[in-house]
């Protein structure tokens, strides 16, 4: 019985040490940040929620950074997935004030649904595809056309993520072209060996190199100074038009146009293009 | 936390009411049960039913089975002998090893997943020894198996390790006296007798094989027809709308529960 009791005790004892220690962790964080903020007491902390795709990720987290010191008292909490996933969450009544997608599609689904303020719903940064290859190359890519190799291992997207959806749309416009010919999507297919969930596990998969290479977007790369690329020229390339909308099931819907205009802001865009996406036309 | 047993009132005469037990037992149920019957009831009230049968289910079905399958046999081949050492021998570092098998049951299997890739990946531990042999291992059939073997034979052995444990050794040593070899032993008193176990053990590892996620995705990744089982498929079919997701996790959980209930009637049996 003692044995039970002790061990429930230790249990619950570690939840409690984590939480006693936070102020200190907290201020340690604190201690790191330049900036403090100039009077946290007069103002009430209200935490705003953005899901952003996965592709998102380094941007985003950049901006939320900058709108907290920006704005003393808020908290920004952020969810990346692939944007097919964050719908699902979000459809299923997920809480969130804000969603920032990587395609049309995905948002659309939700206005459709009458879950995105209609007004709020806007482009706010494009991204294009490029080719990565692991730091040594072990497939010998040289050129767009070598991804039709036999015996080579390709990841891609799920169809049903955005860059996996765009990834296609890019080898079946290649199939257009004479150079490249009509059965190039079909021999670049044919070298698929796994269909991830998200564009960042293709980033992640190929950096470690199990693959021999992989289509991702530009952002992607940024953060990742060892990888190969092969361009991907415009006539072939997509450009992904990035939506962002503020959720009409918002808490704070009034802090979320706040957010919004700061992604807007030449500041936001500013970290947008730091981190490879494409300012708006 | 702590409970004092003279201010709680008896209800009724001398012994305590069973409202101890049944009330924490009920929450647990209800978190268990409710979800289940959720899944039924939503899917059962979704008239896309003969959608969910479409080509990718049914190869991801077909492949969940029969990875699942071979890595029990695997399980079994190599799982018995390693629990019948861990029972009955005793050697340095025997503790080591007990942990060691034990660990896949409480890990991650995200961290599974990693691992696998840290030894048997291309770019791996192992991984040049296992290019010059012309193999490469992530995102192929062998993968989602090795993946299955990797967080569910742990089960087996365990289970089978304390059924082992729990036969008298003075059987063996008396079976040694008429002068029966090791394996004869093991062939012939200690396997039917630790057979309930073994079985318990099978039926553990066989339905989480059948469940496993996060390391196949990681080591085996997604592909149809080759690594993608039933619950990658689950996974990733939420973009063609919740219901064949539904769907699919129901033909899932029918096909465990079936599992479970077979295996179970073979327990039965083997007790009589």
């Amino acid at each position: 019985m003692n044995t039970i009791k002790g061990t429930i005790l230790f249990i619950l004892l570690v939840p409690l040490i984590t939480f006693a220690c936070e102020p200190i962790l907290n201020k340690i964080t604190a201690a790191q940040n330049v900036i403090e903020p100039s009077s946290p007491s007069m103002t009430r902390t209200r935490t705003l929620t953005v899901f952003a795709a996965a592709s998102l990720t380094d941007a985003f987290k950049e901006i939320g950074a900058e709108f907290e010191t920006q704005n003393p008292g808020v908290r920004v909490n952020l969810n990346f997935a692939g944007s097919q996933i964050l719908r699902m969450q979000l459809e299923q009544g997920a809480r969130a004030d804000i969603f920032a997608s990587a395609d049309h599609k995905n948002m659309d689904a939700l206005a459709a649904e009458n879950l995105i303020i209609p007004n709020s719903y806007q482009d706010f940064t494009t991204n294009r595809l490029i080719v990565i290859l692991p730091p040594e190359n072990p497939g010998k890519l040289e050129n767009l056309d070598d991804l039709s190799k036999p015996n080579l291992k390709l990841i891609l997207a799920d169809p049903s993520v955005p860059a996996g959806n765009y990834a296609r749309q890019v080898l079946t416009r290649m199939s257009e072209d004479p150079v490249y010919g009509e059965n190039f999507a079909s021999a670049v297919l044919a070298n698929l060996v796994s269909n991830e969930t998200d564009v960042r596990q293709v980033v992640t998969k190929v950096e470690l190199g199990e693959a021999d290479a992989g289509i991702v977007y530009l952002s992607d790369v940024i953060a990742i100074p060892g990888l190969g690329t092969i361009t991907i020229p415009e006539r072939f390339n997509i450009i992904a038009q990035y939506p962002i909308g503020i959720l009409s099931t918002s808490p704070n819907p009034d802090l979320a146009k706040e957010y919004l205009a700061y992604v807007f802001s030449p500041a936001g865009q500013g970290i947008l293009e730091k981190w490879g996406f494409t300012a708006r036309e | 936390m702590r409970s004092t047993p003279r201010s709680i009132p008896r209800s009724k005469k001398g012994d305590s009411p069973g409202w101890k037990f049944i009330l924490p037992s009920l929450v647990l149920l209800g978190l268990i049960g409710l979800p289940i019957l959720a899944l039924a009831w939503k899917a059962a009230n979704i008239s896309i039913i003969p959608f969910a049968f479409t080509e990718s289910a049914i190869s991801a079905l077909k492949l969940s089975l029969v990875t699942s399958t071979v890595c029990v046999v695997v399980s079994i081949l190599t799982g018995t002998p390693l629990a019948y050492i861990q029972a009955h021998w005793s050697f340095r570092g025997k503790a080591f090893l007990d942990v060691l098998v034990d660990l896949p049951i409480v890990l991650p299997p995200s961290v599974a997943g990693i691992a696998l890739l840290m030894a048997f990946g291309r770019e791996g531990l192992f991984g040049d020894w296992l290019n010059i042999l012309g193999v490469s291992i992530p995102f192929t059939t062998v993968a989602v198996v090795m993946a299955q073997v990797f967080v569910s034979a742990p089960f087996l052995v365990r289970s089978a390790r304390i059924g082992f444990a729990s036969i008298d050794p003075q059987l063996d040593e008396a079976a040694k006296v008429e002068g029966a070899s090791t394996w004869h032993v093991f062939q012939h008193i200690m396997l039917p007798l630790a057979s309930r176990a073994l079985m318990t053990g099978i039926i553990l590892s066989w339905t989480r094989a059948l469940g496993e996620f996060g390391a196949t995705l990681l080591f085996a990744g997604n592909l149809e027809g080759k690594t993608q089982t039933m619950p990658l498929a689950i996974y990733v079919g939420f973009e063609q709308g919740l219901g064949i997701a539904l769907v699919l996790s129901v033909v899932l959980l029918a096909v465990s529960f079936v599992l479970l209930v077979v295996l179970r009637r073979l327990e039965l049996q083997n007790q009589h």
